[in-house]
Parts: structure tokens; C-alpha cells; sequence
């Protein structure tokens, strides 16, 4: 079912890989089963910082999950052919990172056995119930996408007529899923450095950049490993999406910079403040706040030298830099900036916990096995399906020599042409 | 009739949607029903229940907490040293940390600390309410206030994000931990939901005041209903400059401060 068994055969790496990731999930669900029996407390939050790394690292992989739309935008509705090896590993990605979206938001909760409250007390009011239902909303379109397209790939057929609308409706919902998270913080009065309009615009670029900078450097070690290759040209194209990106993402930075710092109203200010001109009392998320701005500007400088982004090695390096400065950005300083100081005026040191850390660890393990056995599914598909060509090519030519030439009208010589 | 294993499994999906959706259908025109029926009632006997709290008298009797001390007492507030997992309902701050710092810069610095209890605002729009995914914190419609369901709460904590004067406390360990006295005629609350000031609901449903208005011995807090123009906080707030907190954010806070 669902072409698992193909995830059950592998190299000695491959298991030592998947094996270790066990390992950790394994012990990320111990530290999970502590929290579960001792309470949220045993993380670093608070009762000022009521939300911490877990929060930001669903904020931040909302973000990857929304980038999709990048490859599958260019691909549909611009027929930028380029992208249809990447294509389908762009949607898996999205479907683990969704995946690890509703882990996050579940190890938050205080009381997880009564989760599905939001379903039986819908509120419309919440922005919270919005945002789980396009997130699940959105899990289910790319779950049906990948597994729609990889069925007809498998038995050589075109996909069948009635996903290509479903595909299509998951490039506007991917922006949607972003923009209703981005909601989550914009519409709370009483946070001025989340209570702005820009945070759904900076979201989206700053996930357009992080999610397919991921991609790149997924599909460079994918070509490492197994020698599938996206395409040179794929890859390019990619990296100029995230260079736009980065740059856009700079760019509603220094508008809020200036909002802030030109106005001088000290609750705009103060988020700055915080993150990067430092004040004696705000001191903990300065050194995070200040690096993610040097690893964003340094990343951005790589990615706007040609020279940079068409060599894939210093490419790889400026997509580290990308990811690790908006992962910084995003997934630890943006929800604890908004409380670090409190309603009354206090302020909060927050800093995770051992417990806190190993469930983090142990949801970015499951996305990457989530990952790993997509990818190996779908590699193992489009290797098969071009490998019997290739076999029969092979054969054919051999056994046309041979003088047994009717080998080619074989139907599994015909299995490549249709690419 | 082959019916094979892959049929199977998508049938029993579609099924599984199709029963599904019938319950998602039933909740939403269910609740359209029981809305239009609370609006209807709300309109005959509407009451919106404030606080007022002269500063003044307060500062007379700076070491007194017997107004915090009655409200733990009366619902099982725990003890914990951690800051970091304490739950407050009413409690202290400093006067000049409660409104904008710019009115209180040339104050004597005993004025500026004056020990000032802050409790929930019982909003008019409550932001808290508004975010709440499951209706587990709701406005009550006959007297405004903001109540708390602790079976709904699932501890997403979106309320303490949204809560604009940090009122709100969550369970982050197990509360009966830090109980030393025992109310039996209140329920303890369970490890990982939200907790906050409700007015003393329980209470005025008895028709008593609030535990913190009874204990005060200053009587610095006055209780009432703000719809009623002889109520005796309305005749106070038609005499004296009074305060709210972060009136701008359109909140509509229901406790008043006497400077």
C-alpha cells in the first residue's frame, strides 16, 4: 500500500541514517511522556513567556510548508519545465513540514487529549481554528498531489484530469496557510511588535526564501547520494527565488526598522530594541536577533553575485546561510520578541529546556524521516520507471544484433518516452 | 462483484468524510441557533459588572494583602516560589507599571511603587475571548463577565498572547502541588489549563460580593453594576478622575483606578 515497500529496501547508510533518526524520536517521545506527566513546566516558558521554541518552530515551518508554491507555481501555471523533477519533491517536503507544524503546536498544549475540542467547539472567531483548518486542509491537498502524481508515474500513465484543479487550488492555499499564521500574531492588541501588517507579507517572504534555500540543499544531497539529478537548470532557477526573496524579506525589515526607529514610539522601538541595538535590561535574545541579521545581509550579498549563485558549492553555502539566519529569525526570536517584555513591564528570560529541547530534536527527526522515505519512494518510482527503458534499450540493442528485434515494440521499452 | 483491498480502503474513506461532514454541518447550524437565543434573552436584563479601586485608600494600608489572601483562599490558588509557574487572580504591582510611565516621571518614588492590585479587566471586547479556538473562555451575556470553562481548555495559551494586561496564569505543573488549605466549596483546577479572575462569579450567583471587595478593610473596592446610573460606582465615577488600563486598545476595561 501506498508503495511503502519501496521505503523497506536500502544501503547499509540508508539504514544507519533512518536508524539514528528512530533513535531520536525514540527518546524525543520519553522527554514527551515527562512532559506529558509533569506539565508544560518542565520546559523554559513561563508565565510571561508563555510561548517558546515550540511555537516558533511551527511559525517557521509553516513557512517551509507554504514554499512549495514556489516550485509549483513555476511549474503549472508558468509551464517552467525546468521544475518537474523537483516538483514532486517539492510537495513532499511541504507535506512533512506540515506534518511537523500540527507535532509543534500538539506537544504545546496543555492538555493534548482534547485537541479535537476545536473541531467539536468551532470558534469563527478564533483565528487559531482558521489556521488549523487550512493547515490540515492543506496537508490533505498535498498528500492527494503527491500520491495522485506518483500512482500515474508508477504505472506510466498521465495523472488524471480531475487533480489538476486540486493542484492548481494548493498554490493559493499554500499562500493562505502563511498569511492565516502570520494572523495569528497580527491580530492581538496588546503586542506591538507583532501587531502589524507587514508580518503577513515579511512571513511569506522570509518563507519563500528559508523553504526552497531547504529544497536546494535537499536536492544537491540527493544528487551526492543517489545520483538523481534535478537538473542544473532546476536549481538555478530555484536559487534566483530565493535571492528575490531574501531580498524582499531584508527589505520589510528595514521598513520596520524605520517605522520604528524614525517614529521613536518606544512600542516599536522596543522590539528592535531587543533584537538588535540592545538596551542594559534586554540582553537574551540580542546575540540571536544580531546574528540572524549578519547571517541574513551576508547571505543576501552571496546570492546577488552571479558568480556565487551559479558555482552549486558556494550556492549550497549561501542556502545554509539563508535557512539557518531565518530559522534563527523566525523559529526563536519572533514569538519570544513579543513577550519578553511583559504586559506589566517585566522581563522574561526565556531559555529551553533539556526536556523542551529533545521534543524539538525529536519533531524535526520525524519530518526528516518523513523525508527520507518520501524521497526514497519517489526516487525508487522514477528510477524504475526509467530504468526498464534503459534495461530494454540495452536488450534490444543487444538482441537486435542478435536478430531479434521485435523486443522493441515490448511495452516496457516504450515506459521513457512520454516525459 | 471483485471488490479489492484498494477499493475497500477508499470507500471506507469516503464514508468516513461523508459522516464526518454530516457532524461538522450539525455543529455549525447548532451553534447559529443557540447564538440568536442568548441575544434574544440578553437584551431584557443586561448588566455590566465593574470595579472600582481608590488608590488612595489603598496606599493608606501598604503591608495589607487581605484582599489577595481571600481570593487564594476562596479558589484554591497555589503556592509556587518559581515565578516562572506562579497563578495570580488578583495580585501587586507597582502603580507606576500599570499606566504609561510618562504621567508618574516626576513622582516621589514611594507614590510611583505604590503597591497596587491588578486583577482581570473583565473586557467589554475581550481579546481573550476572541481567540479562544474552543469557547472555553466565553463573555457572559447578563452581567459581562468573562468566564472559563477548565474541561473545554485545551492549554494552546493563545489567550496569554492575546491578554493585553497579563492576566491570565496557566497550569504549567500540577496546582494541588501548591495547595496548603483546602476550599472544598471551589474546584481545583487540573495541570495545563488557563486560569483567571471571573469576578468571584460563583459567588454573586449566591448574591454575595466578590471575596477581595468583602476582605478589604479599607473599603477601596467597590463593586457594581456600570449599566445602572444609581449604582454607587456609577455616583463615584461621575465625581473623580478615575483611570482604566490601555484604554487605547479598544478593549473596553471594566476596572477603574481613584488617582
Amino acid at each position: 500500500m501506498f508503495m511503502v515497500e519501496k521505503a523497506l529496501v536500502g544501503s547499509r547508510r540508508y539504514w544507519l541514517w533512518v536508524g539514528g533518526l528512530l533513535a531520536v524520536i525514540g527518546l524525543s517521545f520519553i522527554a514527551y511522556l515527562y512532559q506529558l506527566s509533569h506539565g508544560l513546566g518542565v520546559t523554559g516558558m513561563s508565565r510571561n513567556v508563555s510561548w517558546g521554541l515550540y511555537i516558533g518552530q511551527f511559525t517557521f515551518m509553516v513557512g517551509v510548508a507554504a514554499s512549495a508554491v514556489m516550485v509549483v507555481l513555476p511549474y503549472y501555471l508558468h509551464n517552467h519545465k525546468e521544475f518537474a523533477r523537483m516538483t514532486v519533491l517539492g510537495e513532499f517536503l511541504a507535506v512533512s513540514s506540515v506534518t511537523m507544524c500540527m507535532l509543534f503546536v500538539f506537544v504545546d498544549m496543555g492538555r493534548p487529549m482534547r485537541v479535537f475540542n476545536v473541531f467539536l467547539y468551532p470558534q469563527f472567531h478564533s483565528v487559531m481554528f482558521w489556521d488549523m483548518l487550512s493547515l490540515s486542509g492543506y496537508l490533505l491537498i498535498n498528500a492527494a498531489i503527491t500520491l495522485v502524481s506518483l500512482h500515474a508515474e508508477q504505472s506510466d500513465l498521465h495523472p488524471p484530469r480531475w487533480i489538476k484543479p486540486i493542484i492548481l487550488l494548493s498554490i493559493p492555499w499554500a499562500i493562505s496557510i502563511h498569511t492565516v499564521t502570520a494572523f495569528l500574531y497580527a491580530g492581538l492588541p496588546g503586542r506591538m511588535s507583532w501587531r502589524t501588517p507587514i508580518m503577513a507579507p515579511r512571513f511569506l517572504a522570509s518563507a519563500f526564501a528559508a523553504g526552497p534555500a531547504l529544497l536546494i540543499l535537499l536536492c544537491l544531497l540527493l544528487r551526492k547520494l543517489t545520483g538523481y539529478d534535478v537538473g542544473k537548470k532546476a536549481i538555478q532557477g530555484l536559487s534566483v527565488i530565493v535571492t528575490y526573496a531574501m531580498a524582499i524579506n531584508v527589505f520589510f525589515i528595514l521598513m520596520q526598522l524605520f517605522t520604528a526607529m524614525y517614529s521613536n514610539v518606544p512600542g516599536l522601538t522596543e522590539e528592535f530594541q531587543d533584537l538588535y541595538l540592545g538596551t542594559e535590561a534586554h540582553t537574551s535574545l540580542l546575540p540571536w536577533g544580531r546574528i540572524s541579521l549578519l547571517l541574513m545581509v551576508v547571505a543576501l550579498i552571496l546570492l546577488l553575485i552571479p558568480k556565487v549563485r551559479h558555482n552549486e558549492r558556494t550556492l549550497a553555502a549561501a542556502c545554509v546561510l539563508v535557512f539557518s539566519s531565518l530559522w534563527i529569525d523566525k523559529g526563536v526570536c519572533m514569538v519570544v520578541c513579543g513577550f519578553i517584555t511583559s504586559p506589566l513591564g517585566t522581563i522574561t528570560r526565556y531559555v529551553p529546556t533539556l526536556p523542551e529541547m529533545t521534543i524539538t530534536l525529536g519533531v524535526w527527526a520525524v519530518g526528516a524521516i518523513m523525508v527520507t522515505v518520501f524521497y526514497k519512494i519517489a526516487l525508487s518510482v522514477e528510477i524504475a520507471r526509467e530504468a526498464p527503458a534503459a534495461a530494454a534499450y540495452e536488450f534490444a540493442e543487444r538482441s537486435a544484433a542478435a536478430g531479434h528485434a521485435e523486443i522493441l515494440s515490448s511495452p516496457g521499452a516504450t515506459g521513457g518516452s512520454h516525459a | 462483484m471483485k471488490f479489492t483491498r484498494r477499493e475497500f480502503v477508499e470507500l471506507s474513506g469516503a464514508c468516513l468524510v461523508a459522516l464526518s461532514g454530516r457532524k461538522v454541518l450539525a455543529v455549525f447550524t447548532g451553534a447559529k441557533e443557540s447564538e440568536a437565543a442568548s441575544t434574544g434573552e440578553a437584551t431584557s436584563t443586561k448588566k455590566r459588572l465593574g470595579m472600582l479601586i481608590d488608590t488612595k485608600k489603598c496606599l493608606r494600608a501598604q503591608n495589607c494583602t487581605k484582599c489577595i489572601e481571600a481570593c487564594d483562599q476562596a479558589h484554591n490558588i497555589p503556592v509556587f516560589q518559581n515565578p516562572a509557574h506562579q497563578i495570580k487572580w488578583i495580585w501587586e504591582e507597582p502603580f507606576d507599571d500599570l499606566f504609561s510611565p510618562a504621567e508618574t516621571q516626576y513622582l516621589e518614588k514611594d507614590r510611583k511603587d505604590v503597591l497596587t492590585p491588578v486583577l482581570c479587566n473583565q473586557c467589554d471586547e475581550p481579546p481573550c475571548v476572541r481567540v479562544c479556538p474552543t469557547g472555553a473562555t466565553w463573555k457572559r451575556e447578563a452581567d459581562g463577565i468573562v468566564m472559563m470553562d477548565w474541561h473545554r481548555c485545551i492549554g494552546c495559551r493563545y489567550c496569554m498572547a492575546a491578554c493585553p494586561y497579563g492576566s491570565r496564569s496557566f497550569n504549567w505543573v500540577d496546582p494541588r502541588t501548591g495547595l496548603k488549605t483546602l476550599n472544598p466549596d471551589f474546584p481545583t483546577r487540573t495541570q495545563g489549563v488557563v486560569e483567571k479572575c471571573t469576578f468571584c462569579a460563583e459567588r454573586l450567583d449566591k448574591g454575595q460580593l466578590p471575596a477581595c471587595v468583602e476582605a478589604c478593610p479599607e473599603k477601596a473596592m467597590v463593586f457594581g453594576d456600570l449599566n445602572d446610573p444609581q449604582s454607587e460606582i456609577r455616583q463615584l465615577l461621575a465625581s473623580s478622575y478615575a483611570l482604566r488600563r490601555r484604554p487605547e486598545l479598544g478593549t473596553g476595561p471594566n476596572v477603574y483606578y481613584l488617582i
